[in-house]
């Protein structure tokens, strides 16, 4: 039996007094909510007995707004109050959504700031679409948990940014949830496999959705998860899957290019119902209504060995992103301990069986993938609630880009690579260029590429009062610091006065995962490129030093230390250098430059001798003797 | 019947009751909670309520409710140590059945 300690009066506490919390999967798609009753995650359903709450919103004049399976039979006959996918827009800036926008039905408000949809209820956020939907979830769990909740988890894919994170828990605030923490999705799907109970591993993630896919990789080290790294396509799924049998279909029934909207949303209904079919049977019926005078009936049917080998390439489309999030951690397919399937696309059997031969391992299924995450994040809430106290789990996060710094020339020098886990500080030392450089510009750049043109501008900011030092001589230390909370400040100082100054930036803040994708993709494919024009602005750096340092020598001491023909023969070499510069070609300017410098070198040594006998004008030698004593 | 405290009991209470400076005894009850039904209560007295059944034991004062007593009748509160951690114990006759941490119990 335990044993008591005495309470104040009235304050007793009530054993195994359970607090209500419950794990929410904000989808972009479908949401879902799960609780912990009796030991057991589960995830909650609508009073029709449906788990997955469609993630769309139906806003109507002077009436609450419909969400889920009611707000989705409204989007055909009103689509501009009928708002689906606003996960897309959660947190995101005007540009963003503007390229967005355009594949949206929505009517956008183009000011700037935060987007707003404008709907018959009013001017709407995403934020406040969001909370709609997480109020929907908040409703369904009090009414079937019979109380208040304590607090909640709400899973976010692992590569949403800070201000994506900040707009999910804006939403739940609106919707007077109490966040207890985000949970990255696949973190979520491998707490829920329990993995979280292992000492130590390395996990892949697998999350293929209808329209989305996903992998992360994550280390559990020493109880605590870390994700090394994330990758995927944000427009790969089972709708594609669905669109490869359709046409597969409207190949065999030899329809044209023709068919009337109404056939096509037969044939891809037909489609989808005969990938669920090849789950479970090796072969599928499909019936089909042609659209000729007679309305023929047609039939075909499909074997799983005919719909493997329609999915095998988008299958194979995937494992490029898992390659990728691999390398970027540093491993090899064998290094993965254990994978996780998740998302209604993983049902299919092909799609299992080549990720398991990828990784070499049997993935997890056992989890309806669908609710995976929602379960895993109950799991959470309810450790976090209070409700197993000495559970603990922290859970660190990456920096989804590079973050780096422009350096002379344009170019870009990274100080924090893309994937180092938050949160991280790292500190570079930089120099001055010219001569009683008396200011720095820092500007901090995001993205994979060597050019500024090429990244992200994040923020600018201005380093002065340098003491007048030659160009070179000045330390000037810049620290990148990333916090817990991905948000990133940016100091810089010159070492020898101590002067400071420094900004703080949201990396990343508006950039979708589209952009991210296509920064990562532009990365890849023009790294020749990128290269060459990175020795191209190095060479043309060079040449600068060289000419300024040249023109100030001469400007100095050209005239007396010179024979004109000598002058001369320099000058001649310093236009042409000036001349090359200008080119593209980094093998000419670097032969210019050594040139230059040969045609120089007596001309420094002349200098050289003359700052010394000036030193020593009308001193003994003595005078140097005793010096050198003192010293 | 009554309720009684063992020696230990009544030491740590004394020594509890200094350290807070004030109060008139201990309270003991059950209330309906907890997993098999019902949960002890456990908590100093500052003032000795009209219907109180009131017990004096190794010179502490000990206050049961009158509802709670059909359930705690017979006690005895004993004060031990288990390991690094210390605390009450209470020797309840009437109950039938506990929950396997003890902390509720059913008469």
């Amino acid at each position: 039996m335990a044993l008591l300690q005495i309470s104040e009066p009235g304050q007793s506490t009530a054993p195994h007094e359970h607090r209500l919390a419950a794990g929410i999967d904000l989808g972009t798609t479908n949401s879902l909510v799960a609780t912990v009753r009796s030991g057991i995650a589960e995830t909650l359903a609508d009073e029709n007995g449906l788990h997955l709450l469609p993630s769309v919103v139906a806003y109507l004049c002077d009436e609450m707004p419909l969400v889920g399976h009611e707000a989705q039979d409204r989007a055909n006959h009103d689509p501009h109050n009928t708002i689906a996918s606003a996960k897309r827009l959660l947190g995101r800036g005007l540009d963003d959504v503007k390229t967005l926008g355009s594949q949206l039905p929505y009517d956008f408000i183009e000011e700037s700031g935060m987007p707003r949809i404008r709907t018959v209820a009013g001017e709407l956020s995403p934020v406040q679409i969001s909370a709609d939907i997480l109020r929907s979830l908040k409703q369904r769990a009090e009414s079937s948990l019979a109380g208040d909740l304590t607090g909640v988890v709400i899973t976010v894919p692992a590569y949403f940014d800070d201000a994506q994170r900040q707009a999910t828990k804006d939403a739940a605030q609106l919707a007077g949830l109490n966040i207890l923490r985000l949970l990255n999705e696949p973190t979520a799907a491998a707490v829920a496999y329990g993995l979280d109970q292992q000492a130590e591993g390395i996990f892949a993630i697998y999350d293929l959705g209808g329209g989305t896919f996903d992998i992360s990789i994550l280390r559990l080290h020493q109880g605590v998860f870390e994700v090394m790294s994330t990758g995927g396509d944000s427009a790969l799924g089972g709708d594609d899957i669905d669109r490869m049998i359709a046409e597969w279909l409207l190949q065999q029934a030899e329809i044209g290019e023709n068919a009337s909207p109404h056939l096509l949303r037969q044939i891809l209904g037909a489609a989808r119902l005969a990938k669920e079919q090849l789950s479970h049977h090796e072969q599928a019926d499909i019936q089909l209504i042609l659209e000729d005078e007679q309305k023929t009936p047609w039939q075909i049917q499909l074997s799983r060995e005919k719909f493997d080998a329609l999915v095998d390439p988008l299958i194979s489309k995937t494992l490029l992103p898992c390659r990728r999030a691999l390398r970027d951690a540093g491993l090899n397919p064998e290094d993965i301990q254990e994978v996780v399937m998740v998302g209604g696309s993983t049902r299919v059997p092909r799609v299992r069986e080549r990720v398991g031969e990828f990784f070499q391992h049997e993935p997890h299924v056992d989890i309806d993938p669908d609710k995976v995450v929602a379960i895993g994040a109950a799991i959470q809430a309810d450790i976090l609630a209070g409700n197993k106290p000495d559970n603990d789990m922290l859970l660190l996060d990456v920096v989804p880009l590079s973050l780096g710094i422009e350096t002379m020339g344009g170019l870009v020098e990274k100080i924090i690579p893309r994937n180092t886990t938050i949160p991280v500080a790292k500190a570079q030392d930089f120099t001055t260029f010219k001569d009683g450089q008396s200011a720095m510009a820092v500007h901090v750049l995001q993205g994979e590429r060597e050019l500024i043109t090429d990244c992200r501008s994040l923020a600018r900011f201005e380093l002065r009062d340098i003491p007048p030092m030659v160009a070179g001589a000045a330390r000037i230390r810049v620290t990148y610091q990333v916090d817990a909370d991905g948000l990133l400040s940016v100091s810089a100082q010159e070492q020898t006065t101590g002067a400071h100054s420094e900004i703080s930036v949201k990396p990343s803040y508006g950039l979708s995962d589209n952009d991210i994708e296509g920064m990562l993709r532009d990365a890849m494919t023009s790294a020749q490129q990128d290269a060459q024009a990175r020795t191209l602005r190095e060479q043309q750096v060079e040449a600068d030093r060289v000419i300024n340092a040249l023109r100030a020598a001469l400007k100095a001491d050209g005239h007396h230390l010179l024979k004109r023909s000598e002058f001369e023969n320099i000058q001649q070499h310093l236009d042409s250098l000036l001349h090359v510069t200008r080119g593209d070609d980094p093998q000419v300017i670097k032969q210019a430059i050594d040139k230059l410098d040969q045609v120089t070198q007596e001309f420094a040594a002349r200098r050289m001798d003359s700052s010394i006998r000036k030193a020593m004008q009308g001193h003994h030698v003595e005078d140097f003797q005793n010096e050198d004593a003192a010293s | 019947m009554a309720i009684t405290l063992t020696e230990a009991a009544a030491k740590h209470i004394k020594k509890s009751l200094a350290g807070r400076g004030k109060g008139v005894g201990l309270r003991l009850g059950v209330k309906t909670s907890g997993c098999s039904g019902m949960a002890y209560v456990l908590e100093f007295a500052d003032v000795v309520e009209k219907e109180d059944q009131v017990f004096e034991s190794h010179g502490v004062q000990v206050l049961v409710d009158p509802k709670s007593m059909l359930y705690i009748d017979g006690t005895e509160l004993d004060f031990t140590r288990e390991g690094l951690n210390e605390g009450f114990r209470f020797n309840n006759p009437n109950i039938e059945d506990e929950c396997g941490c003890g902390e509720s119990f059913t008469v």
